[in-house]
């Protein structure tokens, strides 16, 4: 039994970690950090699913996440009704006919000999289409962005309760994630890395341009939250009674309370997830994406329809990082479109997997926790690490103050020397694949 | 009169924007495609590579300057550039060293290199950011402009101006001497040879006695040269983010995919494609259209078919297309 043991001390040794940022930094900082952690550990599972299980080579995670952050807004936010009497109507009615002519120009393709008419019938349908919904949809647009811009100015959501857009969040990954899949799956591993980082920045411009859905740069603010609010605690006499009980300052003990709310929800979710993956691992159809990421040809002469299971886990693992994304957002309260970066959303979520394990659950776990926990915690040591090293220079000379502001950019060093240790030294990760 | 105006037009806003973009594209897809064919990988440290040549050039520029050396009305970082490329290949022989070499050795899958690729990735960025930090920063000095659209008004008299910028003349020539250079060494010297061999065939090649080590190496030294190039000519033309270089890695891709990964001439030709599809379809098209058509046709709007901020859009739709339709690419490149 010493690799439960091993396991059990690796994740004991995260654990402490995280105690310890309670015990010599802040208790609130040691909750942010395992609400965090406990996102990431999803998002890994995300991943490892594709890559794990399947060998899907995926760097678009940042896109399904922000697909995630989307679906909070449509689901939670209240709906702005004179917006939706402006232009609602019209907008959906653009939407419809751009789906529409896609639609068509793919029975078109579909249905017609492949000949020089069926190249020119699909532009016909594609150009004329555009320039339609072009028609049908700027002036919906408009409309709706004109109503009290720096209130709303879009179209609001469906005012229902915020949980349920973590589900939604996961529908709405998988639906990209099936185009995407349908587009680029079966093409080389290679070229569904570069069209997966296309859809994410395509998705982030849409988030960032598109104002009558989410308000883009403007961001929207003041998501509806599963937990109640800081300020009703403390005006609560019941609640201030009891911490006090405890010999505790509400003001503190308010923000304790809420993101403990957070990680029990989080925590609820992850082990949900962990579950159904570590149950698909051992069923029959975990052994069937392992054989065939393992060897292609052989399962496909075996009769498996390697492009149809490629999809089915793409969509599935996508939806998982859609998941994450939902509660992220839910947990920060607000969408900002610009602060989803590429290098913490997409490769940041790699390394996790690959310094946990890919291929093992727990290890995907493992890694979206401590990576995590680094992440946050590179920057300050970084910063004492400089203040060391530039303590023997004069105060004001340009190269220490240099060195102490670039210190922030630690954590990119320190991340890719992390991921290429690992890869060098132990390839499997903490926790390999059995 | 009209129809000249017209094309005038549609030159300083669309023709003259997307060449000088598109030769940038060019070298860089043409480093990719190098690093592809050779070393046989997806190399996600490129965007990240050009960043650091040009780091390395724009801090060398700033000593020039403050030496008071300049070349007149072209810009000092051409100066600096040599240096810059030296600064680059010292990078990229120590990370094939520390880094590649193993994984070479071991005949690695070329995912797990592309996935290497991402750790080195994010050490030279943090490198650049560490180094000259996270800000933009502008370094083009000298002549701004080989015409002003002013004086092309005044010369011509047409309604319309054209003006070219110092720095698009610039990428344009060396984009020509560069690509004229490269394809001299890869069709004419021995080693260029042997490093066309290597890429059609390792196995025949190791036989017939190239020595692999050294195809390799002068791989890398190419790459670094043609991405500082591409690097400082991108800087110079518009101006330098660690974060947009990275973000150049799409475009870059995209060019290197539709021409056909592993084949220069497509990296090329890609690069153009690229380029002029995503500033026609992203221009605002009512000048243009407002002296071609007659005036009762006169379009009112703007004519944009897509804000600029979709232009990753423009780069992804045209990869997905000829993925699509043409697997290998237009210029038929290799698979792995």
């Amino acid at each position: 039994m010493s690799e439960t043991m091993r396991n059990t001390a690796l994740f004991a040794g995260v654990a402490a970690l995280i105690v310890g940022t309670g015990l010599f930094q802040s208790w609130n900082a040691a909750l942010l950090i395992l609400n965090m952690g406990l996102i990431s550990a999803i998002m890994a599972l995300g991943v490892n699913l594709q890559w794990g299980f399947a060998g899907l080579f995926n760097v678009g995670v940042m896109g399904f996440v922000a697909l995630g952050g989307l679906a909070t807004v449509l689901v939670a936010m209240p709906p702005t009704t004179e917006a939706w009497a402006a232009g609602g109507g019209r907008v959906l009615g653009g939407l419809l006919c751009g789906a529409a002519v896609i639609g068509t120009a793919i029975l078109a393709h579909r249905f017609m000999a492949p000949s020089r008419l069926r190249g020119l019938v699909m532009l016909v349908i594609l150009v004329g289409g555009f320039f339609a919904y072009r028609a049908v949809f700027d002036p919906g647009v408009e409309a709706v962005e004109a109503v009290n811009p720096a209130g709303t100015g879009y179209l609001g959501g469906l005012g229902l309760p915020v949980l349920l857009a973590w589900p939604v969040g996961g529908v709405l990954a998988a639906g990209a994630a099936w185009i995407i899949g349908k587009a680029a799956l079966g093409l080389r591993s290679d070229y569904l890395a570069i069209a997966t980082l296309g859809i994410a920045e395509i998705i982030l411009a849409v988030l960032k341009n598109e104002d009558w859905l989410s308000r883009g740069v403007k961001n929207v603010n003041g998501i509806p939250r599963p937990v109640p609010y800081e300020i009703d605690l403390q005006n609560d006499p019941g609640f201030v009674e009891k911490v006090q009980g405890l010999g505790l300052d509400p003001v503190t003990a308010s923000s304790l309370y809420i993101k403990l709310g957070y990680a029990a929800l989080f925590t609820v979710v992850l082990v949900l997830i962990l579950v159904a993956a570590q149950l698909a691992l051992k069923s029959p159809w975990g052994r069937m994406m392992r054989a065939i990421r393992d060897n292609e040809v052989a399962a496909q002469a075996m009769g498996k329809d390697v492009t149809r299971r490629h999809l089915q886990i793409f969509i599935l693992g996508s939806a998982v990082c859609g998941i994450a994304g939902a509660m992220m957002t839910t947990l920060d309260g607000q969408l900002i479109p610009t602060s989803y970066q590429p290098l913490r959303f997409t490769f940041l979520i790699w390394v996790m997997v690959i310094v946990g394990g890919s291929g093992n659950n727990f290890g995907a776990v493992l890694g979206g926790f401590l990576i995590w926990f680094l992440w946050v915690q590179v920057e300050p040591m970084g910063h004492w690490l400089m203040q060391t090293i530039t303590a023997p220079m004069a105060d004001g000379s340009a190269l220490k103050e240099h060195l102490l502001d670039s210190a922030a950019h630690m954590r990119l060093l320190t991340m890719g020397l992390i991921l290429l240790l690992v890869l060098r030294f132990s390839p499997r990760g903490l926790i390999p694949e059995k | 009169m009209d129809l000249l105006n017209a094309f005038v037009a549609l030159s300083n806003f669309v023709l003259v924007p997307a060449i000088a973009y598109g030769s940038q594209l060019a070298l860089g897809a043409l480093g990719v495609t190098l690093i592809y064919g050779i070393l046989r990988f997806s190399n996600f440290a490129h965007g990240d590579t050009m960043a650091f040549g040009t780091m390395v050039t724009i801090l060398f520029t700033w000593l020039f300057q403050s030496w008071g050396l300049s070349l007149g009305p072209l810009p000092t970082a051409l100066l600096a550039l040599p240096f810059g490329i030296l600064g680059c290949v010292a990078l990229v022989l120590l990370t094939d060293r520390a880094v590649y070499r193993f994984y070479r050795e071991q005949r690695a899958k070329p995912v797990i290199l592309v996935i290497v690729s991402i750790g080195v990735m994010f050490i030279m960025n943090g490198l650049v950011r560490f180094i000259i930090g996270p800000g933009d920063q502008r370094f083009a000095d000298g002549e701004r402009f080989i015409i002003s659209a002013r004086d092309f008004k005044e010369m011509t008299g047409l309604r319309e101006g054209l003006a070219i910028k110092t720095t698009q003349g610039l990428t344009v020539v060396t984009a020509v001497i560069v690509v004229a250079l490269l394809f001299w060494f890869l069709n004419r010297t021995r080693t260029g040879k042997s490093m066309r061999a290597y890429s059609d065939n390792e196995d025949l090649a190791l036989l017939s006695g190239i020595n692999p080590d050294r195809v390799v190496m002068v791989t890398w030294l190419i790459v670094a040269a043609l991405a500082t190039v591409a690097g400082v000519l991108y800087g110079l033309d518009k101006s330098f983010k660690p974060f947009t270089y990275f973000q150049l890695l799409l475009p870059v891709f995209a060019s290197a995919i539709v021409g056909g990964l592993g084949n220069p001439l497509g990296a090329i030709a890609g690069g153009f494609i690229i380029a002029f599809s995503e500033v026609m379809i992203t221009y605002a098209w009512k000048k243009v259209l407002g002296y071609t058509l007659p005036e009762s046709l006169e379009p009112e709007g703007l004519v944009q078919l897509l804000s600029t901020d979709y232009k990753f859009a423009v780069s992804f739709v045209i990869l997905l297309i000829v993925l699509l339709f043409r697997p290998t690419g237009l210029f038929r490149g290799k698979a792995v």
